[in-house]
């Protein structure tokens, strides 16, 4: 048996799992927010074009408006300034092999739920390895917060000075590239960067040093509590779109029981 | 006197929805003066420009000199009633359905002697006061009220038919992050609304209205949200057979004209929300109002749009969301169109810069919320299809009217570096 034939059987039989790591795209789920005077990401809209009436008789179906980054969705390198020059750094360029990689997952739960401003440091993944060892080299990295159960309001988590959501500090993310040599980082909020990321330096770390090294971004998660710490298996492949800066899309993670 | 009107009781659900019925609608294009005078809230009739006999009914030619030029100008609203009759049976639908109907004969201060239709208020021989209202098919009529108020006269129910008031009426304000849309709920519970439903899009993240509204009582604030289809039509589907008046105050706007942005994205969100919005809204809410219309004291009665008053006239400094306003403004002619048969009516206020921060670098004089809200109340109570709220709307209004491509050429000034 071929190890695809035996993959095909362990999904048929249930030994692997197959977990949805995406939210539904829905019109009210929400987008990241800038300053009202910058362009705006747009909001997920879907508009019938017909649905078995006169408009169509037997079939219906819908047009659809959204941004490449709205909803679950991937960001590719030339998504940043940092990557704007980097070769193959738009969707439909990335070779595809990059979109199926090992992943591990990092619980910062616990902290997540006492600080909406958790930060993801050094000092947390040093800790994680210590426990599950070293992150393998070219691994998808997924910030677990837990933050894809909340909802409303309580997601962006906007104040007055922004939004207060967990994401990496910049020595953490560097030490993911610099360190691990990861394949991309995801997270549960709606940006790989904390809601008050604007404030570190540099501005973004997660946007500016991944896509500045060429790595991949993935945002809007779910369903991280059912990944193990290692050993899964991600699939996350953006739509082949021209030039595109990211992609909404399907993320599933093989998981073996 | 008037007996007061009281709010209605719950609706029999075994009983059929009045269909609805309208008063004649047609006139010769001469009497259409009339009714445009009307939807302003102007008593103006015909005067000749040669003897200046005032006229009466509307014609082609001065019924004293024969002369053709008969401008339209505001007379004196006054007079006394000559003689007046009640009529308790009628081939037409509409006042059969509402008899008894008094009707009279005005001798007007300004000349002529007027039939027109008679406030339950109104004393034999007394003098009279003419009002110029739209009726449900959206012609002026000429009703005479008292001189000097009476009780409860906005409850007369000819008065009550020629007005779109929201007394015991349920509202629906479609868009809870305007600025001024605390002040509308307010100005229209004072005026006394049932109820006010205020939409509202994007509840995930917070905006500064939403504490004052949720304290207000008879405030629901609902979720809608005028650019999804989807949330629009599952509103319809909630409260569409309960929303007597519909104000859509959403609005988006960002300043610029066509070179300044570069790119189609915010023209876009403006044409979503200011046009598509309104559409949006039209096809959900609006046959469910249309066939509400005849639906007891608190019938669906008017449908409301803010627009910029640069609907008429593009300020290149707003360019695009000039554009988008002359796009919507279009499309509530056509609104007014499709809603007539049913006697639902399309009321624009007109305003021009408003007190928010997208105008913050205009100087004074803006229109501030409790002025925009001021204007709705009047407007719908005087049954009103065009209003115009702050002084630049009314003198862009009056530009425009004078001459159009006058105004254009004022508007669409270079600078002077010739």
């Amino acid at each position: 048996m071929s190890s695809l034939e035996s993959l095909a059987a362990d999904i048929a039989t249930g030994v692997v799992q197959i977990v949805d790591l995406t939210h539904t795209l829905d019109p009210d789920f929400p987008v990241i927010i800038l300053p009202p005077e910058f362009g705006q990401c747009a909001r997920f809209r879907m508009e019938e074009i017909s649905a078995y009436d006169h408009r169509g008789p037997a079939w219906k179906w819908h047009n659809l408006t959204l941004s490449e980054h709205t909803g679950t969705h991937f960001d590719a390198p030339s998504h940043w300034i940092s990557g704007r020059d980097i070769p193959n750094g738009s969707v439909d360029e990335i070779p595809v092999e990059a979109f199926v990689g090992p992943v591990v997952v990092i619980d910062c739960s616990e902290g997540s739920a006492k600080d909406d401003d958790f930060e993801l440091t050094p000092e947390v993944i040093l800790g994680w390895e210590a426990r599950y060892g070293e992150i393998p080299k070219n691994s998808w990295v997924l910030m677990r917060t837990d933050w894809s159960k909340r909802s409303g309001e309580e997601y962006l988590n906007m104040k007055e000075d922004g939004a207060h959501s967990p994401g990496p500090t910049p020595d953490a993310i560097r030490f993911l590239i610099d360190e691990r040599n990861i394949r991309g980082f995801g997270t549960e909020t709606v940006g790989t960067d904390a809601g008050q990321g604007t404030h570190y330096t540099p501005p973004y770390p997660a946007h500016f040093y991944l896509h500045g090294a060429g790595k991949f971004g993935l945002q809007c998660l779910a369903n991280l509590d059912q990944l193990p710490p290692t050993g899964a298996l991600l699939m996350a492949a953006p739509l082949k779109i021209k030039n595109g800066t990211g992609s909404p899309l399907r993320v599933l993670a093989m998981v073996t029981k | 006197m008037t007996i007061e009107l009281l709010p209605p009781p719950r609706k029999d659900p075994q009983k059929k929805t009045l269909s609805p019925t309208r008063p004649p609608e047609a006139r010769s294009r001469a009497s259409l003066g009339l009714s445009a005078a009307a939807a302003e809230g102007r008593f103006a009739l015909q005067v000749c420009a040669e003897c200046d006999t005032v006229q009466y009914p509307p014609r082609d030619a001065c019924s004293n000199c024969i002369g053709t030029e008969l401008p339209w100008q505001e007379v004196t609203p006054n007079g006394h009633l000559l003689a007046e009759t009640t009529i308790r049976a009628s081939t037409k639908l509409y006042f059969r359905e509402r008899a008894p109907w008094r009707i009279g004969s005005v001798k007007l201060e300004a000349g002529p002697v007027v039939l027109c239709h008679i406030h339950n208020d109104c004393e034999k021989n007394a003098p009279v006061t003419m009002l110029n209202r739209l009726d449900a098919s959206g012609q002026g009529v000429l009703l005479a009220i008292p001189t000097t108020r009476t009780n409860n006269m906005e409850d007369d129910p000819q008065l009550r038919a020629l007005s779109a008031d929201p007394k015991h009426r349920r509202i629906l304000i479609a868009d809870a992050w305007n600025p001024n849309t605390p002040a509308i709920a307010k100005a229209l519970l004072d005026a006394g609304a049932a109820t006010i439903f205020v939409g509202e899009a994007e509840s995930w993240r917070p905006h500064p209205n939403r504490r004052e509204l949720n304290e207000m009582d008879n405030v629901n604030v609902l979720p809608l949200d005028v650019t999804d289809t989807a949330s629009v039509s599952k509103l319809a589907g909630e409260i569409g057979g309960k929303t007597d008046i519909l104000i859509n105050n959403a609005r988006f706007m960002r300043p610029g004209g066509v070179l300044d942005r570069g790119d189609t994205g915010f023209a876009k969100d403006e044409i979503e929300v200011n046009y598509f919005g309104l559409m949006r809204l039209a096809q959900s809410f609006g046959p469910g109002m249309m066939g509400r219309t005849a639906d007891g004291v608190n019938a669906a009665v008017a449908w409301v749009n803010i627009l910029s008053v640069n609907a008429l006239s593009n300020s290149p400094e707003y360019g695009c969301f000039s554009a988008s306003n002359a796009a919507a403004y279009s499309l509530s002619q056509s609104l007014r169109g499709e809603f007539r048969g049913a006697g639902l009516r399309v009321m624009n206020v007109f305003v021009g810069p408003t007190d928010d921060a997208w105008y913050q670098s205009l100087p004074p004089p803006k229109v501030i919320p409790t002025s925009m809200a001021r204007s709705v109340v009047d407007g719908l109570q005087r049954g009103l299809e065009d209003v115009w709220c702050g002084d630049i709307a009314k003198d862009v209004r009056d530009r425009w009217r004078q001459d159009p491509k006058v105004l254009e050429r004022e508007m669409t000034t270079g600078g002077d570096h010739a």
